[in-house]
């Protein structure tokens, strides 16, 4: 299995990566990726920017970690994840999880697991700068029970 | 001596991002929070009191009880907004 993961300031190209996933195996049947987008609006205020801060080395143990985890639980060949941080704007790309496995239902339920374990255990920290002011987004209850789900399965 | 690293919330609102501390031998991370408190006072109990502070010790999640060696690199963090 092939594991590629990466923290950068710049953006990514998904066509290239979802490429990359493809030719490295040929058993692979199934490529499932899912990419975060910076939204417009969030708690009802216009975000003119976001900058994402993180914890540089556990970052990628972190997400290395979990890939591993998703790793024992289903036949994957390969994974991508590309988390981006410093300054976003709205509709901007923040980060990219991508599966290859041989057949597409390991794909799809790895790439949720990945995504949900990423969001409330890789130390990454968004800041909001809005019309009021900066402010530090709040982790969300939602995305522990995310992955509650996962452990209690 | 241990590395001391803050993130995020709890940098801004200490207003450090790193600080270097010689700890006794065979303290955990727990007492190292407490003397943290102590010297500092102020907002430092607040800040590393908070029920959803996250630690870790070596880039791992790490327990109060966590005991601690020359040369390890201890982190507190508010809980992670990603994705």
């Amino acid at each position: 299995m092939i594991i590629t993961v990466r923290v950068q300031t710049q953006d990514f190209d998904v066509t290239s990566e979802l490429s990359l996933l493809r030719q490295q195996n040929k058993q692979v049947g199934a490529i499932v990726n899912f990419v975060g987008v910076v939204r417009d609006i969030h708690d009802n205020e216009e975000v003119a920017t976001l900058e994402l801060e993180h914890y540089p080395v556990m970052t990628e143990k972190s997400i290395a970690s979990i890939i591993e985890q998703a790793q024992q639980r289903w036949e994957l060949l390969g994974a991508t994840v590309i988390h981006r941080v410093g300054k976003m704007t709205p509709a901007d790309q923040i980060v990219l999880v991508a599966v290859s496995s041989l057949h597409r239902g390991e794909a799809f339920q790895a790439c949720e697991f990945i995504m949900d374990f990423l969001k409330t255990q890789a130390p990454f920290w968004k800041k909001e700068l809005t019309a009021t002011g900066e402010r530090w987004v709040d982790a969300r209850a939602v995305d522990h029970q995310a992955c509650r789900r996962w452990l209690e399965a | 001596m241990i590395t001391v690293l803050f993130f995020a919330k709890v940098r801004e609102d200490l207003g450090v991002d790193r600080l270097r501390i010689a700890v006794d031998k065979a303290a955990t991370l727990g007492e190292l929070k407490y003397r943290l408190i102590e010297q500092h006072g102020g907002r430092w109990g607040q800040v590393l009191g908070a029920s959803n502070l996250v630690q870790a010790v070596n880039h791992d999640v790490a327990k109060d009880q966590h005991t601690l060696s020359s040369g390890d690199e201890v982190a507190f963090f508010p809980p992670v907004t990603g994705g």
